[in-house]
């Protein structure tokens, strides 16, 4: 019985009130709770003040709800031209009546306290800022300061009591900003009273970078995503950087696509990498992991799609040269606008930051293919962890975009070749690996598939060639010591050149030597048959005189036998001519 | 609400000219800021005339103020407890919270102590 109904309530949820601000909507599942308080805490300078003014600023530009700023810490000067840096003109939401900022000043040396009293004075002005504007939405920055100002603890726990209360009933979706500290959410524990919704922010420097947190503590009769969310605050306010992957929902495309090589190609069942996937080049320095981005972002351009290249250890202008001397131009594809660059040293600033500039590369250029070189740069500002939840965020942000993206990723030396650095292999659909294949004085270059989801593919290792014309895949001996490369894979094929030679000139020794055959026989059959026609032409002769001869007989005979008749007829007597 | 009672004007001079008086004649200007009649409202009132009649003697201009009738005015004095004096002048400016039962705050916040022990 109670299921059923706990499962309607679940469905019909309670209301949401949509901040506006990128990533947080969707960690919260639309929004903050409609109608109450939000205590948003943090230590100082983790951007309390900034996301509570873009809610209100969202809230009036976006969605057409006036708010109320109350301040209790910078006066509305102050706060106008701190935010105005991030494109928040606030002086003209006051004067379209979108925004009422007021200033709460307590100043504590110039306080008496002379007995009972309550905070009705606030009551009134909130009240009166409310009515002014219209205001849906409430910010109440930092109520705590209060604390500092008024010495009656309880008068003051009483009155926040009442306040959330009364903002309740006013309908008003509040944010109320606190400092943590003492291990606490907040230093007077006024979680206590707004119970419904808190989140916590955090700011840390890791590495001499700084790193901000976002995370829902708690959100009573709501899911939300749980994890520490990494947010910056970049030129357009806050962006807060979800796991998109807390719903593996991506659509898999069957398209594929080619990797710019037609041997590998061949090698992944035919027809190259399905779109939308994100394939991990590894392979230690000097292996021709940037070769191969190159070719895949060639490809694309000639397809006619749109590529970006993000490039973390060589600059524009050198990946384009180097990339010339295996024959393979990428400056037109620049020129003509459907190749794009982002050349940084990971090391400027954090990973977050990083995240953010190329998801907004990826929403504003659109790229059909990304390629990352190499991502293990990012081990440079974070440790694997947070590399790895990086990639994975970032494979999310192209997943569903349906972007194809290739990461390489540099493995140290010839360490264990099939873990990939950042550990994030796992994550990957297609898994090439690139190897130093070192034998008989020499270093080449070998490539196999490791692994290529939801394809047939070659499980050969193959030698892997930088020539002028690009990258060309040979195949690779086994020879008795193992795999054949470069000039041990040279002679063995000279050995077999030599050997089909060899097999060649047999052959034609062979067959010359059955036309001989052949001419000897077909020369003792003309003789022979010479000889009988000799002996034949002999006999017919023999025959024809025999014939002759007898017919000459009958003649002589039929002349006799006439005369003799005649002779007869005289004296009836054979006789002879 | 409140009542005009309450609401009495003592002097409604401008504060330049209350800034002049008091040069002059050492005078007080007080505001009192109350949030409707309630008990609380009361108590300040009448602690407020005892000491005004007691140590300020026709030295004193006061003016009784109900927030609720000129909500505008929270924000421009920055009233956030109530009741809250203001001791506009003479300087510096003081804000006195509470129901003013506690006399000998009351008397600090209006630097009226040093001078009673001085008078005494």
């Amino acid at each position: 019985m109670a299921r059923p109904q706990r499962k309607a309530a679940e469905k019909r949820g309670i209301a949401k009130c949509r901040t506006g601000i990128t990533g947080l909507d969707q960690i919260m599942e639309g929004g903050l709770p409609k109608g109450r308080p939000t205590l948003l805490c943090g230590g100082a300078g983790c951007g309390k003040t900034i996301l509570a003014m873009e809610f209100l600023v969202r809230g009036a530009r976006e969605f057409n709800e006036a708010g109320v700023f109350m301040a209790f810490e910078e006066t509305g000067k102050e706060l106008g031209e701190n935010v105005a840096s991030l494109g928040f003109d606030l002086p003209s939401l006051i004067s379209h009546k979108k925004l009422f900022v007021d200033h709460v000043r307590v100043e504590r040396s110039e306080i008496e306290e002379t007995g009972e009293y309550d905070l009705e004075g606030l009551f009134i002005r909130l009240e009166a800022a409310i009515r002014r504007v219209g205001a849906k939405r409430v910010v109440l920055d930092t109520i705590e300061s209060l604390f500092s100002s008024f010495s009656n603890t309880n008068i003051l726990r009483a009155e926040l009591r009442r306040l959330f209360q009364w903002l309740k009933s006013k309908g008003v979706t509040v944010v109320i900003t606190a400092e943590t500290g003492d291990g606490k959410l907040t230093r007077q524990g006024i979680e206590e009273y707004v119970a419904d919704c808190v989140i916590l922010l955090d700011h840390r420097v890791e590495e001499q970078n700084s790193i901000r947190h976002l995370r829902v503590v708690k959100y009573r009769g709501t899911t939300h995503g749980t994890s520490e969310y990494p947010f910056l605050i970049g030129v357009s306010g806050i962006s807060v950087l979800p796991l998109s992957s807390l719903k593996l929902d991506h659509e898999a495309s069957t398209q594929r696509i080619s990797s710019g090589i037609p041997q590998l190609d061949a090698m992944l069942g035919g027809k190259g990498f399905y779109r939308g996937t994100s394939i991990l080049i590894t392979g230690a320095a000097g292996t021709g992991k940037s070769s191969m981005a190159a070719h895949f972002v060639q490809a694309a351009c000639q397809r006619g799609e749109r590529a970006l290249y993000m490039a973390s250890e060589q600059s524009r202008s050198e990946v384009i040269r180097n990339m010339r001397s295996i024959g393979i131009d990428l400056e037109p594809w620049v020129e003509q606008g459907l190749l794009q660059f982002y050349a940084n040293r990971p090391g400027s600033f954090g990973l977050e930051k990083h995240l953010v500039t190329i998801h907004d590369l990826a929403t504003a250029f659109n790229p059909r293919v990304v390629v990352i070189d190499p991502v293990t740069n990012f081990l440079a500002v974070g440790n694997d962890l947070e590399v790895k939840s990086m990639v994975t965020r970032l494979i999310d942000v192209f997943k569903s975009r349906h972007t194809t993206a290739m990461f390489t990723s540099l493995t140290a030396g010839d360490s264990t070749a099939e873990s990939s650095e950042v550990g994030v292999s796992s994550l990957m659909d297609a898994w090439l690996l690139l190897r130093n294949l070192e034998s008989n004085g020499e270093r080449n270059r070998g490539l196999y598939v490791l692994k290529a989801r939801g394809m047939a593919h070659s499980n050969q290792i193959r030698e892997f060639l930088l020539t002028d014309r690009g990258v060309r895949l040979v195949d690779a001996y086994i020879g008795p010591s193992g795999l054949l490369t470069g000039s041990a894979r040279i002679a063995q094929d000279i050995r077999e050149q030599a050997q089909a030679a060899a097999r060649k000139q047999q052959l034609a020794r062979k067959n010359l030597e059955l036309k001989q055959k052949r001419q000897t026989l077909e020369s003792q059959i003309a003789k022979m048959r010479a000889d009988f026609e000799m002996e034949e032409n002999s006999v017919l002769r023999d025959v024809e005189d025999l014939e002759l001869a007898e017919k000459d007989a009958t003649l002589v005979r039929t002349a006799m036998g006439r005369s003799r008749q005649a002779e007869l007829a005289r004296s009836h007597g054979n006789g002879r001519a | 609400m409140f009542g005009k009672d309450i609401m009495t004007r003592i002097d409604s001079t401008n504060i330049a000219d209350l800034t002049a008086k008091a040069n002059r004649k050492s005078r007080y200007v007080l505001r009192l800021y109350v949030t409707g009649a309630t008990a609380r409202s009361r108590r300040a009132i009448v602690n407020l005339d005892g000491i005004c009649h007691e140590f300020l003697k026709g030295q004193f201009d006061l003016e009784v103020i109900d927030v609720y009738q000129k909500p505008s005015l929270a924000k421009d004095e920055q009233i956030i407890a109530a009741p809250t004096l203001i001791k506009k002048l003479p300087l510096p400016m003081r804000r006195i919270i509470g129901d003013l039962s506690d006399r000998e705050a009351v008397l600090l916040g209006l630097d009226l102590k040093r001078k009673r022990q001085g008078t005494k």
